[in-house]
């Protein structure tokens, strides 16, 4: 009985508040018109230059720059004026962007802003998702990805996954199975060993992990797995990467660690990396894309992106104004 | 911990080793409401009746099985005979029992396999994948005397005669072909379950991950999907062989109320495959007071046998989970 008291006691008060409530709760707003945060960070215009560790007295963050300036640059893809639009909803608005191998990429922006839809179009898998629907172009070294295989095309665009997801086969078989044919089991481990091997040093993986080739990868620690799936996608011997927030669920350490590996790789495939995370982006991309409700809002250099950007939200977004 | 209750606390959890077991941690019971306690006490009682009763019959049989139970029983087939001294063993239905089981399960794995990657995997046309579960469903709620039934129908029509004995034209409709057949059916339903649901616990992420290095929808279900759904698929595949090598009707509606093989024809194994026979199950069924051997004492014994046959299915389940578990899993 007492309890019954209790719960009924608690519905008065739970009505109560209900009748009182005659105009919606308070909402902390954030003071998006006017430039008053966006001034707080502004730096002062012309410290930054697209070198190495350029953060200069910018306001942006103590984040250093763990990337120089390319060596070289060639284009591999191009984005031209793609939509993607799920049934009805449009989730990338008209972007473009090139894609160059000798840099890493960056896409920013805040939660369903479009930056893994349009990652995932790079390697049509978005066509996975029925109602998904592509209109725009997309070159990969100028031949439109809509003519190529599929499958092929995903073994020249291979990406990397937010949660590192290892098949739970051994840590061999994981880069084997993307060099073996289709659902083959052909091919000594014999013939394909150095090929695994070279993956897992390219992906820094293999010093770690040499005597243990025959363990199940999901045994390995989080950062080793999602290195896994680096080496998994480089075992292709793609010309372009994608990374979906490949940190995310990782430590510090392993991010790191990971950071270090994206910014070796920048140089053999062109990276493109969709990232919550801005000093990540900060710290290791070259060109920045911020893209926000399904647009792309501004395109430069990781530097000016973060110093100086030139657009209103970017100005806002990269202080934390909203996110 | 330290206060006593009147109803059972709950199971201690396994504190980490090197910490002392905390005694505020956990929450005792004495403090939850009436009513909770005597759920709590009322879950108790009836686990620990369902534990009673399942070891109860375990060591019933047990106990009759060891006594009545003669290696030769194994090794020699039913013998007509006045006293249950002069009637042999029951070799043919341990045989049989094992066929039944093989055919049975080697029709429904695959089919079953199938049909749960279909339905999860593919579903389209959305329509019929629709239709195709509540198919399953239904076959799964009939009662297997009815399969039976209908198994007589269709294996008596002249066009399947090759399948059992043929006297002038007339089909006898009974054989372990006949048999395996239907009793396929009743575990067709508990493989396809369970190798959904093994399917749908693998996160979409990791399908992707395979597309995403070039791989086809179906090397990704050869050579990821369905090993990472072994386990399950394992479950479906014992639980329906438990199904088949426990169900009694259809067995003696459509092997034939015989204790022994009756071959059909010369070609081994063909002529076994087509004649009649017997299992375990109908050895019991007959074998027991209110059948026509009455035997008791041998229908124990293989009724034990029986058991022992369920019960090693179970410990393979828990085997093949038990070494999926160590090789790991994704993170959600």
């Amino acid at each position: 009985m007492e309890s019954l008291n209790h719960v009924s006691e608690l519905d008065r008060q739970v009505g109560g508040a209900a009748t009182d409530v005659s105009s919606p709760p308070p909402i902390r707003r954030l003071p998006l018109e006017g430039a008053a945060p966006a001034a707080q960070v502004a730096p002062p215009a012309g410290t930054s230059t697209n070198g190495d560790g350029a953060s200069g007295s910018s306001g942006f963050t103590a984040a250093k720059r763990s990337i120089s300036a390319p060596q070289f640059s060639i284009r591999r893809m191009e984005i031209d004026n793609v939509s993607v639009s799920y049934a009805d909803r449009e989730a990338v608005k008209s972007v473009s962007i090139p894609v160059r191998q000798g840099e890493v990429l960056a896409l920013i922006g805040p939660s369903g802003c479009g930056k893994t839809t349009l990652l995932r179009s790079l390697n049509r898998l978005t066509e996975l998702t029925r109602t998904a629907t592509l209109s725009g172009r997309i070159l990969l070294d100028d031949v439109d990805i809509r003519l190529i295989e599929p499958t092929l095309l995903r073994r020249r665009v291979t990406m990397v996954f937010q949660q590192p997801n290892p098949f739970p086969m051994s840590v061999f078989d994981n880069i084997a199975y993307v060099l073996r044919e289709q659902g083959s089991r052909r091919q000594r481990k014999k013939a394909l060993e150095p090929k695994v091997h070279s993956a897992l040093e390219r992906a820094g993986l293999f010093e770690e992990v040499k005597d243990n080739l025959d363990h199940p990868a999901l045994r390995l620690s989080g950062g080793q797995q999602q290195r896994l799936c680096i080496a998994r996608a480089l075992a292709a011997e793609p010309e372009v990467l994608l990374l979906d927030e490949p940190c995310s669920a990782l430590d510090p350490q392993s991010t790191q660690v990971i950071e270090d590996l994206i910014v070796k790789l920048r140089d053999d495939v062109a990276v493109v990396i969709v990232t919550h995370n801005l000093q990540q982006a900060y710290r290791i991309a070259d060109h920045v894309a911020f893209m926000y409700l399904g647009e792309l809002v501004e395109y430069s250099s990781a530097t000016a992106l973060f110093n100086s950007p030139r657009e209103q939200r970017t100005r806002e977004y990269v202080s934390g104004a909203f996110g | 911990m330290e206060s006593s209750v009147a109803t059972p606390p709950p199971n201690p959890p396994a504190a980490p080793p090197p910490r002392k077991p905390a005694t505020a941690a956990v929450e005792g019971s004495a403090t939850w409401q009436l009513s909770d306690r005597i759920g709590l006490a009322a879950c108790w009682a009836l686990g620990l009746l369902f534990c009673a009763i399942a070891v109860a019959i375990v060591v019933y049989l047990l106990i009759q099985g060891l006594t009545y139970l003669k290696p030769s029983m194994l090794v020699t087939p039913a013998e007509a005979g006045f006293s249950q001294s002069q009637t042999g063993g029951f070799s043919d239905a341990l045989i049989g029992t094992l066929i039944v089981g093989t055919m049975g399960i080697a029709i429904a794995l695959p089919i079953g396999i199938a049909i749960a990657v279909w339905l999860v995997e593919y579903g389209r046309p959305a329509g019929l994948a629709r239709i195709t579960e509540s198919t399953i469903e239904a076959i799964a709620g009939i009662p297997s005397i009815v399969l039976a039934l209908f198994g007589t129908v269709i294996f008596s029509s002249t066009a399947l005669g090759f399948l059992s004995r043929t006297t002038e034209g007339i089909v006898f409709g009974r054989s372990f072909f006949a048999a395996s057949t239907m009793l396929s059916l009743v575990a067709l339903p508990l493989v396809v379950a369970s190798t959904r649901e093994g399917l749908n616990a693998i996160p979409q992420h990791v399908r992707e991950a395979s597309y995403a290095v070039g791989k086809t929808k179906i090397a990704t279900v050869r050579r990821i999907l369905l090993p990472t759904a072994r386990p399950q698929v394992a479950t479906g595949a014992m639980l329906g062989l438990g199904r088949i090598i426990g169900d009694t009707a259809i067995i003696v509606v459509l092997l034939g109320a015989t204790q022994n093989f009756a071959p059909v024809g010369s070609t081994f194994p063909l002529n076994y495959l087509r004649g009649a026979g017997t299992t375990l199950t109908n050895f019991v069924y007959e074998a027991s007071p209110t059948g026509n051997l009455n035997q008791p004492q041998k229908a124990y014994a293989a009724a034990f046998v029986l058991l022992l046959m369920v019960l090693a299915l179970n410990a393979a389940v828990d085997v093949v989970h038990r070494r999926a578990r160590k090789a790991g899993t994704w993170s959600h």
